[in-house]
């Protein structure tokens, strides 16, 4: 559908995808060398990570991983204009945000792996948890904003708090989205939309959630939308910079489509050459989010080749590490299964505990080498209970 | 002491929740200005102002979602379900995020959101005013799911509601909203019975009969009916119906060797069939009779002329137990 394309006219970009720089009237942005190599870093860095956990997938060590290949540069660069009082809700998508939260990535290969449901404490990040549900985390960031209204921390300035949520193309088909937009503009709430339009919900193009460009449904809601190039890091920096600003200070939300790619499968257990073409992924291979600002820096003279060899060296040691530590990442204790599911003493819970302890215990006495509890024989995990009798 | 309705007592319980705690808020449709389409937060906004009460957009999802950000950001929310029939567009919320979020976090995450949901039938409502979904919160971890039966109970239950770190669903008997009760407004929380425990409301010796929200009144009526006919009904209001006082429950069973449930839900998969399973479990041996159960049919709820059938009235609820005794 035509009203889709993403013309010149209703994109912002400030780095084409040849490497050159062009100015916005709207965004102007006046960044050093060194604050473009610091993004240079952090989106070869994130797609070492994305690249290590699809290969750690693939060898077994995660039950999935959902890839963020070709939106590297809408994460960093809105995620790089989060200031260090905002708030961040993510979907299961977030890796390059959540590196910039801070968040270690081993603790994002637990999820996967299935070691924890989220294993940070998104209070110290300023980054809640991955939400999986499809447009759900709206809702709690435009929640938390009305907090952030409550407490008077809005509108002053440099002390202002604002809230970012990030979701896809397809979410903004959900009810929660849509709510999500009717409270915050009505309530005038101090939350960023992020929409990373990567035109694909699994096999479900954008034309199957949208007649039209989904930064202009945010004229419906009575709030500012606007489009920019998803895969140019300096656009997206420039355009959540100012959003998040604009919620700081009291003006309200903003819809932000990054205009984007997704350039894997929505999952390792998807196979995109069932619903798309190949030759639509050559042609967004050619706007790289990554090699446009390598471009960028090499034809301007602020990186030479070393710069971008010690970029590989660290992201080589990056992959080593998260490998290493993946492995050695261990099962939880079977009987963590029934920790903080409520705060207070719950009787019902606590029972069912102290009896799974009970037979757990009850393996003790089998013969030594025989069958225990839960994994110690292949395919054994359900049938446990059986093997000890 | 004071005489009030169940719904008066509700406001004022909330209205001491508000002042007690700064970080409580209540959210809802019509909760404002109007006070409620049950008058439950009656002047609240007025002596409160609109950031702690807050009129929504018609939008349940939205409602318990929001509720969910606030209290992430340390607010404790008290929503407002109009009717229990509206409460399910606003499960996914409750039951993927709001039950689950303390256990994904690891503990990192409490939230403290009250859900109050009027519930049942009897007024002569249209379709979808009068059900009782209490088993789809029950049967979901993570949540605490109380009801209260009448007006004194209701003042603390609320209060204590608010006070729970946990998520609380809050069922409030629609059709006795304006029964009265004497309430102790001044009594301090801190002795009252814990949230989440049953109490024997009316003491017996030849059969326990449970009940719960609307149901307590009736059961209390049939007890009176019974004894006047030689037979003693122990009758326990359960309060809290995730988790259950097994204790109290069982020790009551365990005297009398007879137990009959009752609920306005259907009895299919409902309440009383989990608490059936467990005396089962932890009275058998003393148990004269099965346990049996009054409830709602297995049928959607009835157009409202048919609703006196379709109710578990004192009759019924009596023939159950005339039941218990032909074992």
């Amino acid at each position: 559908m035509q009203g889709h394309d993403a013309g010149a006219a209703d994109l912002v970009q400030l780095l084409t995808p040849e490497g050159e720089r062009r100015d916005h009237p709207d965004y102007p942005l006046e960044l050093p060398a060194d604050e473009i190599k610091a993004l240079y870093r952090d989106l070869v860095l994130v797609r070492r990570f994305d690249t290590e956990a699809v290969a750690l997938q693939r060898h077994g060590e995660l039950g999935i991983w959902a890839s963020l290949l070709g939106q590297e540069a809408a994460q960093i660069g809105s995620g790089r204009a989060i200031g260090p009082r905002d708030m961040v809700f993510p979907t299961y998508r977030e890796h390059g945000v959540a590196w910039c939260r801070g968040v270690d990535p081993v603790r994002l290969l637990g999820l996967f792996r299935g070691t924890s449901h989220g294993g940070w404490d998104p209070a110290e990040r300023g980054f809640h948890l991955y939400t999986i549900v499809i447009g759900s985390q709206t809702l709690h960031a435009t929640g938390y904003a009305m907090g952030i209204q409550r407490d008077g921390a809005v509108g002053s300035g440099e002390d202002g708090e604002a809230v970012i949520a990030y979701f896809g193309d397809g979410a903004t088909s959900q009810g929660d989205v849509n709510e999500a937009f009717i409270w915050a503009s009505v309530f005038n709430a101090p939350v960023v939309f992020f929409c990373q339009n990567n035109q694909w919900a699994i096999s479900e193009p954008l034309e199957r959630q949208s007649r039209i460009p989904l930064y202009r449904r945010a004229a419906g809601f009575g709030f500012p939308g606007i489009r920019v190039d998803g895969n140019d890091v300096l656009a997206c920096l420039a355009v959540t910079r100012k959003a998040l600003q604009a919620a700081r200070e009291g003006q309200g939300p903003t819809l932000i489509e990054a205009y984007t790619y997704r350039m894997g499968a929505h999952t390792t257990t998807d196979d995109p050459t069932r619903y798309r073409l190949a030759s639509e992924l050559e042609t967004w291979k050619l706007k790289d989010p990554i090699e446009r600002v390598k471009a960028y820096l090499a034809r301007s003279g602020a990186a030479d080749t070393s710069f971008f060899n010690d970029i590989e060296a660290e992201a080589d040691q990056l992959g080593a590490r998260l490998r290493e530590a993946c492995r050695a990442m261990p099962d939880p204790e079977p009987l963590s299964l029934f920790d903080n599911v409520y705060a207070d003493p719950h009787p019902i819970l606590d029972a069912e505990r102290a009896q799974f302890a009970a037979y757990l215990d009850s393996f003790d006495d089998a013969e030594p080498g025989g069958p225990g509890p839960a994994g110690t024989r292949p395919g054994a995990e359900l049938a446990g209970g059986e093997a000890g009798r | 002491m004071t005489k009030l309705t169940l719904s008066r007592a509700l406001n004022e319980g909330l209205r001491r929740a508000l002042e007690d705690n700064p970080k409580a808020l209540i959210m809802g449709e019509d909760v404002g200005r109007l006070g409620g389409v049950f008058r439950v937060t009656d002047g609240l906004q007025k002596d409160f102002g609109e950031a702690r009460v807050i009129d929504t957009p018609l939008a349940e999802s939205g409602i318990v979602g929001t509720a969910i950000g606030l209290a992430l950001r340390g607010y404790r929310p008290v929503c407002e379900i109009q009717f229990d029939g509206f409460v399910y567009p606003a499960v996914d919320q409750i039951v993927s995020q709001l039950a689950k979020m303390r256990y994904r976090s690891r503990g990192n995450i409490a939230l403290p959101v009250v859900i109050r949901i009027p519930c049942g039938g009897g007024i002569g409502a249209v379709e979808h005013h009068s059900e009782s979904p209490e088993v789809i919160f029950a049967h979901t971890a993570g949540l605490r799911v109380v009801a209260c039966s009448d007006a004194a109970d209701a003042f603390t239950m609320i209060q204590q509601a608010v006070r729970c770190d946990d998520p609380v669903i809050f069922f409030e008997p629609k059709r006795r909203y304006w029964d009265k009760t004497e309430v102790d407004t001044a009594a301090a929380l801190d002795g009252a019975l814990p949230l989440d425990a049953a109490r024997v409301v009316l003491g017996g010796s030849d059969v326990t009969l449970l009940a719960y929200g609307p149901m307590v009144k009736v059961s209390v009526a049939a007890a009176a009916a019974a004894r006047q006919e030689g037979r003693s009904i122990e009758v326990i209001d359960l309060r809290s119906l995730s988790p259950l006082d097994m204790a109290t429950i069982a020790a009551s069973v365990k005297r009398t060797g007879r137990c009959v449930v009752t609920h306005e839900a259907p009895v299919f998969a409902g309440l009383g069939a989990e608490i059936a399973a467990r005396i089962t479990e932890e009275c058998f041996y003393l148990l004269q009779a099965p346990v049996l159960r009054v409830g709602g049919f297995s049928t959607p709820y009835p157009p409202s002329r048919l609703e006196e059938h379709y109710l578990p009235n004192l009759d019924r609820v009596l023939d159950a137990v005339d039941r218990t005794f032909a074992y």
